[in-house]
């Protein structure tokens, strides 16, 4: 655990006096400190292409009244910084007269160890599994043009102070491993990526020599690729794979649910709570207590410990991700769903492990009821417009489907939605719902933070996919 | 405030006595400082006010062909001395890499231009919330508009970039940041869209009326959208979305990519890749520019490159490490471009949207559908239908699709161009395209 006064001139008692003076007439805030080290080594074009080490050290402090955020940070955790930052937050809420929040829920469950990925493996290690991976895809096939595989850690030190001198801490570890492959062949080039990860270490994830299926699962989706034609256009049938496939919801659903957009009345969601808003069947929950699951936290940014929240019940919309800030507003309570990338950024509702939970039908009955869509399997990235509820994402592994059967892989394509009716367009819902590997980061505002998606395979009646072929 | 030049350069200095201390053969290092302050208003009030002060590190140490990097926002002597010995720890098992190696000492700046990039006026928080006020009173006006969020950063910072060749240097950059998202309604319909300026001076951002009135148009103009059909078509994208192909552009022709071999433009060197009507200009000197620079981020001078002369490509974007691999020289362009544009093309904006009778004008993509590798292009967008040279009405939950290389090839330009952002396109049109609707 890192001793944010240790080596500071700020001492713990003057820190809790500074906070509860400047929160006393606020309805909320906090002192937030931050110790992170992160390691990024990568391999690339055969070589060691950088190994990267980074220690990052600071505090946030805010204050809240009303609907008015202050907010102040500094990399440099002393008395004369935290006092500066103070009065920057005193000048903006000069005449307010709140009353500070103490309640904070408690929770002892952890969801996951506080082992330093970092220290834990030795840099020679991670170096030998980089090599491995790199000779072990070019010695497969003559195709494979270019590798590249990296480790990412990261080991964070948390605590908040609250007014009257509450502290709440959490250690958080989080890796990565990621493969990319490039096959060349009859002059096409296509590429494959996958990866894995969570909040363990890295051999946690590599028993067995696991990094072997990582490389497998990359070279398959790139071979897929080297096969493909170009994708149709236009509207059709979609069936979705289980697992990653789920940033349909996370982009689709989960954005337009987080509690600040539905305060500002800026979602397409803010009037529908309670409305059926999805097929019967489809339940969505967001889950931050899975253990070690990449978007799995203790206690959220704010000391919240988290929760798993119903957000859609059997098509119902049943809940809000809500911060502290947005569930005072709404005359609720936090869901443990604030959250911020670093001491930089203020605090906002977000997604953890977001999943729709499993039905009943198999995959196979309902490529079997198809006769022309297509059948998506893997994506990279996702993007929502909240106020229209216009969404996309988009394909890196799809095929055709032909009355009934899965036909050619397709090249990579746009599917383009809306995100308030396209869960009523849900006709199936699979019996194997499945977590996606660990890889997921969600970006809203600027920052980025670690979260997980789940869900079965699903049937979509109509969605406009953006290929080339009319 | 600001940290001075002098502390900068104290801190650069003892870093790389420290490394040389340590066994390192050669170092690089980077010393920066930046304070923001920005004002949020939402619905005509007081949102949020928040204010940062950051220091940040970053060293490259080398032992002879090896080379490994550390950096860090804590910048206390203990602290650096103990991350120094880390980051030459690992140098040491870390492989050697034969294209590793510092800068070429003759292509390093000598002498720095003044390219007016850094405005010293203070904007006191109130004259922001007086701007805000101003702005947020502008996008209201219109009724349909029922939500507003406006914003107001104003960033200074300064630099060093050190080197243990004996290379120095940095400056003071500036910039001002005023932006407006509105959200209008009708029966049918809710609809976002937003308008920004962003210029090093404050003098030169636009009046709050200005910023407010053209937000509340691009929003109100979007309500009661329709899904067309699935058709080729001409598509016309507006200056904002336009200059996003000029940044697919750059990053294909990136040395990094070139050298991997996962470009699409991957030996296309002298070879027609646009229609021989296009010139792609980078330009680090244009005075108050957005994207100017003396140097790039290894100390190499940056100077005005032709990247496509009549359609034909001349230059790529190269750094150091990356030129060595090539076997060509650095351009100055580590970090990647600078004022990055296209020049102006012949018809005027009327023209060009009259060169077809029916076309579609988009003002918004969505999605990260640009696959450098293949060229494939394919995203979600928003936008108009276009009749005789008409605006008809809105659509969305669209995409267009195509591949960049047939795509560069059919692009006609208007001579409407503006340096409003770093990267800067007129307004743009792509004959062919596949859209996807209904």
């Amino acid at each position: 655990m890192s001793n944010f006064f240790d080596k500071s001139d700020l001492v713990r008692k003057d820190a809790e006096n500074i906070v509860s003076d400047t929160l006393k007439n606020c309805d909320d805030g906090e002192l937030y400190l931050e110790d992170s080290k992160s390691e990024s080594i990568i391999l690339d074009d055969n070589k060691i292409k950088s190994s990267n080490y980074s220690s990052d050290l600071g505090f946030g402090f805010r204050a809240v009244s009303d609907e008015v955020v202050a907010y102040s940070y500094s990399n440099e955790i002393s008395k004369d910084s935290l006092k500066s930052s103070a009065e920057n937050l005193q000048s903006t809420l000069k005449s307010i007269t709140g009353t500070y929040n103490n309640e904070i829920p408690k929770s002892n469950k952890k969801f996951y160890s506080d082992v330093n990925p970092i220290e834990q493996k030795t840099l020679n290690s991670k170096l030998e599994v980089l090599n491995k991976v790199n000779d072990y895809l070019r010695k497969k096939d003559g195709a494979v043009k270019q590798v590249t595989a990296n480790f990412l850690g990261e080991h964070k030190s948390i605590e908040i102070i609250r007014s009257g001198g509450e502290a709440i801490t959490d250690i958080r570890p989080l890796i990565r491993f990621n493969v990319s492959v490039m096959l060349e062949k009859n002059g096409r080039k296509e590429t494959g990526v996958y990866g894995i990860g969570g909040r363990q270490s890295y051999d946690d994830y590599l028993q067995n020599d696991n990094w072997k299926s990582v490389c497998e699962e990359a070279f398959r989706i790139a071979s897929v690729n080297l096969e493909s034609k170009p994708a149709p256009a236009g509207e059709m049938k979609v069936v979705l794979g289980p697992g990653w496939p789920a940033i349909l919801i996370h982009e689709a659903i989960g954005h337009g649910l987080e509690g600040d957009f539905n305060r500002k009345k800026t979602s397409a969601f803010h009037n529908l709570m309670g409305q059926k808003v999805a097929s019967e069947g489809v339940t969505i929950v967001d889950d931050g207590t899975i253990d070690n699951r990449r978007g799995s936290l203790t206690v959220d940014d704010e000391g919240t410990p988290t929760e798993r929240t119903v957000l859609i019940e059997n098509g119902i919309l049943k809940n809000f991700m809500q911060d502290r800030l947005n569930a005072r507003l709404m005359n609720t309570r936090s869901t443990g769903s604030g959250r911020r990338e670093n001491y930089r950024h203020v605090v906002l509702p977000r997604m953890r492990n977001t999943m729709m939970l499993s039905g009943k039908q198999t995959q196979d009955e309902m490529i079997k009821s198809v006769d022309k869509g297509i059948f998506a399997v893997s994506f990279g990235g996702g993007q929502v417009d909240i106020t229209s509820g216009k969404f996309v994402f988009n394909c890196t592994e799809a095929y055709e489907i032909v009355n009934g059967k899965i036909g050619s892989p397709i090249k990579g394509a746009t599917l383009i939605g809306d995100g308030p009716s396209i869960l009523k367009e849900v006709s199936m819902v699979g019996n194997d719902m499945m977590l996606d590997p660990g890889i997921g980061t969600c970006g809203k505002a600027g920052q980025g933070v670690p979260v997980g998606v789940a869900q079965p395979s699903i049937l979509i009646d109509k969605m406009t996919v953006g290929g080339t072929k009319l | 405030m600001i940290k001075d030049q002098d502390f900068l350069k104290a801190k650069a200095a003892h870093c790389l006595d420290v490394a040389k201390k340590f066994g390192a053969s050669d170092a690089s290092v980077t010393i920066g400082h930046s304070v923001s302050e920005t004002v949020n208003f939402r619905n005509k009030n007081l949102d949020e006010s928040n204010r940062s002060d950051g220091l940040a590190f970053s060293i490259d140490t080398y032992i002879g062909k090896k080379k490994s990097s550390i950096s860090s926002s804590n910048l206390l002597d203990e602290n650096l001395s103990i991350l120094i010995e880390k980051c030459y720890e690992t140098t040491k098992i870390t492989p050697e890499d034969e294209f590793n190696s510092l800068p070429n000492k003759n292509l390093l700046v000598e002498s720095l231009k003044d390219l007016n990039i850094y405005d010293k006026t203070h904007i006191e928080n109130d004259k922001k919330i007086h701007y805000l006020k101003e702005l947020e009173n502008s996008v209201s006006e219109n009724k349909k508009i029922i939500n507003t969020e406006s914003s107001f950063t104003e960033k200074k910072s300064n630099f060093i970039l050190a080197n243990s060749d004996g290379f120095c240097s940095g400056y003071k950059t500036s910039s001002f940041t005023t932006s407006c998202v509105a959200v209008a309604k009708d029966e049918k319909s809710m609809e976002r869209d937003y308008e920004y300026s962003s210029k090093r001076y404050f003098d030169d951002i636009k009046d709050p009326q200005t910023l407010g009135k053209l937000a509340s148009n691009h929003t109100i103009r979007k309500l009661s959208p329709k899904k067309i059909g699935s058709e080729k078509l001409s598509v016309v994208f507006d200056k904002r979305i336009a200059k996003g192909m000029l940044g697919a552009f750059a990053s294909a022709i990136s040395s990094s990519a070139i050298a991997r071999g996962t470009s699409f433009l991957k030996d296309q060197i002298n070879e027609q890749i646009f229609s021989d009507s296009i010139n792609i200009i980078d330009k680090p000197d244009i005075i108050k520019g957005l994207g100017s620079k003396n140097f790039d981020s290894e100390g190499v001078k940056s100077e005005a490159l032709i990247l496509v002369n009549e359609g034909v490509l001349k230059n790529y974007l190269i750094d150091t490490y990356n030129g060595r691999k090539l076997k060509l020289q650095s351009n100055g362009r580590s970090g990647g471009t600078t004022n990055l544009y296209f020049e102006n093309g012949k018809q005027t904006y009327d023209e060009l949207l009259k060169t077809n009778s029916r076309c579609i004008y988009i003002t918004e993509t969505i999605g990260h559908g640009s696959n450098l590798v293949t060229g494939d292009y394919s995203v979600g967008a928003t936008g108009f239908l276009v009749e005789g040279g008409e605006f008809k009405y809105p659509i969305n939950e669209i995409t267009i699709a195509g591949n960049f290389k047939d795509m560069f090839k059919n692009i006609f330009l208007a001579n409407d161009l503006e340096f409003e952002y770093s990267t800067n396109s007129p307004t743009m049109m792509i004959e062919g395209m596949t859209v996807a609707g209904k």
